[in-house]
């Protein structure tokens, strides 16, 4: 499943990670499972929202897992280390008025998922591989 | 506490109701920012009481299955937020209370915060 993420504003953010809950829910994942899918894209899709202008999210269900791809051309995180730090966070002050800018997204993401990795290149963008395995 | 007694303790109005005004309500959490809100996620949140009134609220309910959202201070949500809230079968309720009261209301009636 390909879904696009409207970077423009904040009404539609979360709208791939929804259509993505619903399918897995469909398809008979336990409940638990989707929840932490959900959530760890549901943080990946705002990230592109907030700090690079949208971006897409391509979801494929395997047997016994989800790898979800959540891919943007924004500027890049410059250092991940620190961005994987509870509370380290450069969203503006617009977002943080819109209940964002916690710090905690990627800590998050990386606390509901099996494996993530974090592929980002200054000025060029960032890809966020997610693997939810479905036992629990 | 069942959420009708919720309702009542909260000194709540129902903008959004649901079917289930009887279900169960063990644990809340409060936040003003949606990650922390996700930070809490565990296996039950039933309740999240939050100043933030937009529809990532919402979205925030619907990824961690949270069945009642309750904005404090009296904040009144906008039809986006209802009509979303709607579509996801979430009850939308609207308290007086400020945050720290609503909380404390609810936690003294036995609704437990993650961890008890
Ligand atoms: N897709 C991205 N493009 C560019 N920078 C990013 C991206 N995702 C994260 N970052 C950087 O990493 C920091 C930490 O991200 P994280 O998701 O943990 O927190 P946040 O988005 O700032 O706040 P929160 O997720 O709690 O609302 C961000 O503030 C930003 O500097
Ligand atoms: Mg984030």
């Amino acid at each position: 499943m390909t879904f696009s993420i409207d970077g423009s504003d904040f009404i539609h953010a979360g709208e791939a990670s929804s259509g993505a809950k619903k399918a897995l829910t469909k398809l008979g994942v336990k409940a638990p499972v989707v929840k932490r899918a959900a959530i760890a894209m549901y943080e990946a899709e705002l990230n592109t929202v907030i700090h690079a202008g949208g971006g897409s999210a391509e979801v494929d269900i395997y047997p016994d897992h989800v790898l979800i791809r959540v891919t943007d051309h924004g500027p890049g995180i410059p250092d991940v280390r620190l961005a994987m730090q509870e509370g380290w966070s450069t969203a503006p002050e617009a977002a943080r008025e819109m209940g964002f800018g916690a710090g905690m997204g990627l800590p998050n993401i990386k606390k509901q998922s099996d494996e993530l990795l974090i592929e980002t290149e200054p000025g060029r963008g960032t890809t966020v591989t997610i693997r939810i395995n479905f036992t629990v | 506490m069942i959420l009708k007694d919720c309702i009542k303790v909260l000194e709540a109005q129902v903008a959004v109701s649901v079917p289930d005004l009887e279900m169960d309500i063990q644990v809340a959490c409060g936040a003003d920012l949606m990650s922390d809100v996700m930070a809490f996620a565990c296996a039950s949140n039933e309740m999240l009481l939050t100043g933030l009134v937009n529809p990532q609220a919402i979205r925030t309910a619907e990824m961690m299955d949270v069945k009642v959202v309750v904005f404090v201070r009296g904040k009144q949500p906008g039809e986006a937020v209802l009509e979303l809230a709607r579509q996801m079968g979430i009850c939308v309720l609207t308290t007086p209370l400020p945050m720290f009261t609503a909380c404390g209301v609810l936690y003294s009636h036995g609704v437990l915060g993650k961890g008890g």
